[in-house]
């Protein structure tokens, strides 16, 4: 096993402040503004880009990333082994960890909490990512009370054993549904845990008021030295994303939750008084257009490499005021295995026609193309049906709502094309193997799934079972390649038309300082509460 | 009295039921399943099936509806899909932003309809009257956002005299009531001025004209009380639209309001949320009508309680 101690101090120095700065200052409150309520904290149940990044800075799980990257260490854990077979992970807890309720956090609440994502009456929306662990099934049918799979030999060692290789479980224990919560709080509070969240983060719950605001402050037990920087954070819900930004540039508040607003974007970026308050960066993003390979006129492979030709996605990302990058394949540039140096289907409209022709659609073809309502996607699906038209496909929009939209993907035959925006993909860890299964591959292909191009390759399945089997950390570098042709070969096939990936930009105000990365971590939207800091005086 | 009230009450229940059947019943044929909304996008199929059978969503429509029945009649409006919270507190939460936005709106608007439309009724085919027509018509067709937005923009952003949106002080509410207090009171002045003049054309008028009354103690003594009966009943309706939210003017100014936890369900498909606000907002249309029922008589005598 290869130590963490070094990667850890090497990317820790990576991010630390410019060379001659001073240390950040401890101290100071910090304010967010959001539109939306936020719904839950109890990371077991909370599941939207809002309250993810909160939860993360409320509880720990065994692992975590080192902050702006998306490099795993251990996190409650200390260290941790992996058996010679790979299926048998042994966690050393970090000794003196304690909740805010001033227990001590013991091998037990790593078992229950994880036990507890997973059992049915806990309408965990996460439930599934534990299914490798031994006893998964028996637990989840109500057969077992416990996950026969993981043991506590002693208070300070978890040891979690799989049924089955599992490459990203680590990633698994980073995840929020995974994150130790003390059983005497969730039985006192029941089905209210998630408005009464006790954990062992950098920050806990000071104050609630519904519909108003949340107040998180330091937690002085946490045991990362120096962390959190900031002493308060207060959450404002309910706030306009267009007020907010006005009150941003008045100084009243210090990040505008749900981003710039998109008709202030450009006023933004082409202002020289602002524009250094906003910092760019990529996420784990990938907006596509699905085509139904079960569908006419979709189940031609060469209608759907005629698509992929046909669509300006340069002109479709001006529509978004230049918000996203282009993309010609699943996986976006900052995930593991992305291939820089693949050329995907250049736009070329004669060669679309071309390959239409030869599908026997010279004359074209009606369908339909599905959309979310919320701008901007009506307008990108409208540039998208003007570009298939240029090559024959007459695609008929139905613009809906998000939910209904889902629905029609989750249905075989109710949608030939979906255009993602609004509902695309963003990963839930790090690794390709979560832009695979549950979109591309055959186990999302069923009646409910997210796999709306209905695209089942068994042979691709085969070869995704196979890298996620490799679990040794020597192969790291062949499994990501794996991932690189099973995904290439995904685009020979074509069930979908990547268009962009989406860039992320987080504004600020002055007083927040920490190195551009911490505001546009990969893990953390919309920043990683732990490490901002607000500079003192300079 | 009390009797009347206790008709009306009862009738009130059936009338309940009825909007909770309407309303339960057009949410269920959206065509979103509320449990993929719950499970999100990586539950299995079988979290997916578990979480339907705990809700009671697998069962038929009439059981889901006369289960939703049972509870509410115990006041129990279920739990929020997404909130994860009783619907009752969430509604209970946005409960004092609410009233307080609906009382500084109602005065306000009550403020400058009644008194521009008196004026203007008073001054009739002047150039004051035209006036005020002018500004009360282009009061009642402004959309509430572009008011709200340009009344923040002056006074909040440049001129500074009030917060930039927010709830707590009574500062925060000047502007919010004043966005719906402005927008209604073109409503009350055009509604004021025409009772007036109709009032103002009777003969009881012309007597108390010609016995040498003052003006103003005819426009506020013998023509007021009368032409101020449909402004009751219009108050009426007010309590009860202003009680299921104020939604664009609480989105503006971030008022925690009951419309704006409705807007927020609505975008996000909470049906239980949907479905309590409709209900109470019926209780308070209910309510209200009921309360500007109950004045009527006092303010005009020829109006008596049927038995």
């Amino acid at each position: 096993m290869r130590t963490f101690l070094t990667t850890t101090a090497l990317a820790l120095s990576l991010l630390a402040a410019p060379a001659g700065a001073a240390e950040p200052t401890q101290g100071g409150e910090m304010i967010v503004t959001y539109k939306d309520d936020v719904s839950t904290l109890d990371p077991a149940i909370g599941y939207d880009w809002q309250n993810w990044s909160m939860i993360k800075s409320l509880f720990d799980g065994l692992m975590d990333y080192v902050p702006g990257t998306t490099e795993l260490v251990p996190d409650l854990a200390e260290s941790y082994e992996l058996s010679e077979d790979g299926l048998t992970y042994t966690f050393k807890l970090r000794k003196g960890v304690k909740f805010h309720n001033g227990r001590e956090l013991e091998a037990a609440d790593i078992k229950y909490s994880i036990e507890r994502a997973v059992r049915p009456e806990t309408q965990s929306p996460g439930a599934g990512f534990f299914a490798s662990i031994e006893g998964f099934e028996a637990l989840t049918s109500g057969a077992a009370e416990e996950l026969s799979g993981i043991t506590t030999p002693d208070d300070y060692t978890v040891k979690i054993t799989l049924s089955r290789p599992d490459a990203t479980f680590l990633h698994v224990m980073a995840i929020n549904f995974s994150f130790a919560v003390p059983r005497e709080e969730v039985e006192k509070y029941g089905q209210d845990f998630g408005k009464n969240p006790v954990g062992t983060g950098a920050f806990r719950l000071a104050e609630w008021t519904l519909g108003q605001r949340l107040v998180f402050e330091r937690n002085p037990d946490y045991y990362k030295e120096g962390r959190p920087r900031l002493d308060r954070i207060v959450f404002e819900v309910g706030q306009e994303p267009l007020v907010a930004l006005l009150r941003l540039q008045r100084g009243e508040v210090d990040i505008l939750g749900d981003g710039i607003p998109p008709a202030k974007f450009l006023e933004i970026m082409n202002d020289p008084e602002w524009r250094d308050n906003v910092v760019e960066g990529g996420q784990l993003h990938t907006g596509y257009l699905a085509m139904n390979v079960t569908m006419k006129p979709f189940d031609n492979v060469l209608v759907r490499r005629a698509v992929n030709h046909a669509i300006n996605k340069d002109r479709i990302i001006r529509i978004i005021n230049g918000r996203a990058v282009p993309a010609n394949q699943p996986l976006p540039p900052a995930m593991p295995g992305h291939d820089p140096n693949y050329e995907g289907y250049a736009f070329d409209p004669e060669k679309a026609k071309q390959l239409m022709a030869e599908a026997g659609y010279a004359d074209g073809v009606d369908t339909e193309l599905y959309a979310m309502n919320t701008d901007p996607n009506p307008r990108i699906a409208q540039a998208i049906q003007q570009d298939l038209a240029a090559i024959g496909i007459r695609a008929e929009l139905q613009v809906l709502a998000q939910a209904n939209v889902i629905a029609a993907g989750g249905e075989k035959d109710a949608a030939p094309m979906i255009w993602s925006g609004g509902m695309a993909w963003i990963a839930d860890f790090p690794d390709p193997s979560n832009f695979y299964g549950p979109i591309l591959g055959c186990g999302g292909a069923v009646p409910g799934g997210w796999n709306w191009s209905w695209y089942c390759n068994e042979e691709l399945d085969a070869l995704a079972a196979e890298a996620d089997a490799m679990v040794d950390p020597a192969k790291a570098e062949e499994r990501i390649d794996l991932w690189r042709r099973i995904f290439l070969r995904i685009m020979d096939d074509a069930p979908w038309a990547p268009v962009f990936h989406e860039q992320r930009f987080t504004m600020k105000s002055d007083r927040l300082g920490g190195p551009d990365a911490i505001f546009v971590d990969p893990v953390h939207i919309p920043v990683h509460y732990d490490e901002v800091y607000i500079e003192d005086g300079q | 009295m009390i009797g009347y009230i206790a008709r009306r009450l009862g009738q009130a229940v059936f009338i309940l039921i009825g909007i909770s059947l309407v309303t339960y019943v057009l949410v269920y044929l959206i065509p979103a399943d509320p449990v993929r909304q719950i499970a999100g996008r990586s539950a299995t199929p079988e979290t997916v099936e578990s979480i339907r059978r705990q809700l009671g969503l697998d069962l038929p429509l009439w059981q889901q509806y006369l289960r939703y029945l049972g509870d509410l009649l115990q006041g129990d409006l279920g739990r929020s899909y997404i909130q994860k919270t009783e619907v009752a507190t969430l509604i209970a939460s946005r409960l004092p932003a609410t009233l307080e936005l609906m009382a500084g709106a109602i005065l306000l608007e009550l403020l400058i309809g009644l008194s521009a439309g008196i004026y203007a009724a008073s001054r009739r085919g002047r150039p004051a009257d035209r006036a005020i027509m002018v500004a009360s018509f282009a009061a009642v067709s402004a959309p509430q956002f572009v008011v709200g937005i340009l009344l923040l923009y002056v006074f909040a952003v440049q001129l500074g005299w009030f917060p930039i949106g927010g709830y707590g002080t009574l500062w925060h509410l000047v502007l919010p009531a004043l966005t719906l207090g402005l927008l209604g009171g073109g409503w009350y002045a055009r509604m004021m001025r025409s009772a007036m003049i109709e009032v103002l054309r009777q003969d009881y008028i012309v007597t108390a004209r010609a016995k040498g009354a003052g003006r103003f103690r005819i426009l506020f003594v013998h023509a007021l009380r009368n032409a101020a009966l449909p402004v009751v009943a219009m108050v009426g309706l007010d309590i009860g639209i202003f009680m299921s939210g104020a939604v664009v003017v609480e989105s503006v100014y971030g008022w925690p309001g009951i419309g704006q936890l409705a807007w927020q369900a609505i975008q996000r498909v909470d049906i239980p949320i949907i479905v309590g606000v409709t209900i109470v907002a019926a209780v308070a249309i209910v309510l209200g009508n009921l309360l500007a029922d109950l004045v009527a008589p006092f303010i005009d005598p020829r109006i008596k309680f049927r038995r």
